[in-house]
């Protein structure tokens, strides 16, 4: 993705420059403030909360509200599914999509066009259209409530991205390569594992990204397909969490800061690479 | 990229048997094709089918014909038609006030002020929050007694127009509305901002050379040129609305009296509350045709404008 500032622009009239900075400014404030609140807020009681101290910073650090919400409200739990959840899913969901990626792209048959197409579909299919079906077989086999319940639908929700992210990584590796590779005497199966494979790490760190956001904050199914405590991820959990502290504000802005903080520390490191991957999804498509 | 693929097709290296190649794609497309008809297109198989019957998910159903169809039209009761409108109504917003405004600070990032690379990282960061988190914080903000919104109205001088944001009526859906709004104008300016750093410089330079002002350049030969990311944008906008559950959920609940009814909650409604899972499959097949239908609609809309 290129975003190199490589043209000129006309000088613009200052009173016009301060205008957008007002603009610019304000909305950024927008941005931050609610952010800002909920880091606030998880560390107040009540009274500070209800009283006079509603968006100043705490006046006494109450890191009680965490140990609420890791305990009673089964945060730490609940992170450890979405972790174990998402990261299973976007595995499967990687793997799945280069394997089918190097049969569309890099071997001759007639049918690798209508495959692809077929895939694609999948962007613009919502995903409630399969959720009746699925919930019905899923607890017809006694399949609610495990982390399974959740890693395959979310593979294959994030399936038709991930194939597309690939294709335009895989069209970028000289074909040369896997001419190479057959004279040395591997076959198909060789020259995916030992040349495409590596070759598209690039494209790991661009669907890990789209697919990870996907499914961490997933709540339709999840919602749905999980009732026991044991299994809910993180959205669900934080669901729960409210409906059981309806007055108390303190351990919900906890659960909401755990839930949301790791996010944003990453995003903090990796803005660019993170911003990019979304570039990558959308607008190749 | 097919044209690479060609020039690939000519070196190929004869393999041993067609046999062996048809069974090796074959096993590299498996993994794939099992999630993606197993998950998406049987579902949707049996979606189609089912909308098509009385049935309760658990005994046999009884075919029906069109009449679950119908029923979603007409029967009062199901709310089919609020929900529907509620989704249009957000998607209205987001095309006409969400987008210009994604594209305004787009273009104007795009002018190289400084700070642009923060105020860019900065106006993404909601989008990576979890819809959930969102509606939990949007509540606190709405809250009747303590939330900031009704606060600082007070604060302001302005106590007569403080409401029960959530459970008013007449402000629910826009209590809904606003942060779905919020969230994404940094989604759609993150796109529209590579579309407008991807301009070719020398359009832009023809274009001052002719005597241009900023606001013409943009005008004139930035926004027809993203044009394609316009596109993508209204239609990911679009789909998007028709598929709003998780704010709805969280912050009115579909409530006050099924006021803010979206069809992912009416969805869910058929199959918990009321077991009509034939119902069900009909608004999930409604779903797929309206997302399909408008997309297509969009895509055709922009090919006729284009000069």
């Amino acid at each position: 993705m290129q975003l190199e500032e490589r043209y000129t622009l006309k000088k613009s009239n200052p009173a016009v420059k301060v205008l957008v900075y007002i603009l610019l400014v304000i909305w950024a404030f927008i941005n931050i403030f609610p952010i800002y609140f909920m880091f606030t807020f998880s560390l107040k009681s009540n009274e500070e909360i209800f009283g006079e101290n509603v968006v100043g910073l705490p006046r006494e650090w109450l890191f009680s509200n965490y140990v609420s919400a890791m305990n009673t409200g089964n945060m730490g739990l609940y992170f450890v599914n979405s972790v174990l959840v998402t990261t299973v899913s976007i595995f499967i969901s990687l793997a799945a999509a280069m394997m089918a990626t190097y049969a569309i792209t890099r071997i001759k048959w007639k049918g690798a066009n209508f495959t692809n197409s077929f895939f694609m579909l999948g962007l613009t299919i919502p995903l409630q259209a399969s959720i009746v079906p699925v919930y019905v077989i899923l607890s017809k086999l006694h399949w609610l409530n495990h982390y399974s319940t959740l890693i395959i639908p979310y593979s294959a929700f994030t399936l038709s991205m991930s194939i597309l992210i690939c294709t335009g990584f895989m069209v970028d590796i000289p074909y040369d390569l896997d001419e190479a590779a057959r004279i040395d005497g591997c076959g198909l199966w060789g020259t995916f594992g030992r040349i495409i494979v590596p070759l598209l790490k690039p494209a790991y760190a661009t669907i890990g990204i789209y697919a990870f956001l996907q499914c961490w904050n997933e709540f339709m199914f999840a919602n749905v397909f999980i009732s026991d405590s044991a299994h809910r991820t993180l959205p669900v959990g934080i669901k729960a969490l409210s409906g059981a502290y309806t007055t108390d504000w303190g351990p919900i802005g906890a659960a909401l800061v755990i839930a949301t903080f790791p996010t944003l520390i990453v995003y903090i490191f990796l803005c660019r690479k993170i911003q990019d991957s979304f570039i990558a999804g959308a607008v190749k498509g | 990229m097919w044209k690479v693929f060609d020039m690939a097709d000519k070196k190929t290296i004869k393999r041993k048997t067609d046999f062996k190649k048809g069974l090796d794609i074959f096993l590299f497309l498996l993994p794939a094709i099992l999630l993606f008809v197993g998950i998406l297109i049987a579902p949707i198989a049996v979606s189609l089918y089912r909308s098509l019957q009385k049935w309760n998910g658990f005994s046999p159903g009884t075919f029906i014909g069109f009449k679950n169809y119908k029923d979603l039209f007409t029967s009062g009761s199901i709310n089919w038609m609020t929900s529907l409108k509620n989704a249009l109504i957000i998607a209205f917003f987001s095309v006409f006030v969400q987008l210009p405004f994604s594209l305004l600070l787009a273009l104007l990032l795009g002018r190289k002020y400084k700070g642009e690379r923060f105020f860019l990282t900065v106006y993404f960061m909601p989008v990576l929050i979890s819809t959930v988190v969102i509606g939990q914080l949007w509540l606190k903000i709405y809250n009747p007694d303590y939330g900031i919104l009704n606060r600082a109205l007070a604060a302001l001088g302005l106590a007569d127009w403080q409401h029960v944001w959530v459970g008013d009526p007449k402000t629910a859906l826009g209590s809904v509305v606003v942060p779905t709004i919020w969230q994404y104008v940094g989604y759609h300016m993150l796109l529209m901002y590579a579309g407008v750093k991807g301009v070719s410089p020398d359009l832009r330079e023809a274009a001052m050379l002719d005597g241009a002002t900023n606001w013409q350049v943009d005008r004139y030969v930035v926004i027809p040129v993203i044009k394609p990311i316009i596109r993508t944008s209204v239609i990911f906008a679009v789909t998007g609305s028709l598929k709003t559950y998780d704010l709805v959920r969280i912050i009115t609940n579909a409530g006050p009296t099924h006021k803010t009814e979206v069809p992912s909650t009416l969805l869910e409604d058929m199959l918990f509350l009321r077991n009509r899972y034939g119902m069900g499959s009909t608004i999930s097949v409604m779903l797929i045709i309206l997302c399909f239908a408008f997309a297509l609609a969009i895509t055709a809309a922009f090919k006729e404008k284009e000069y």
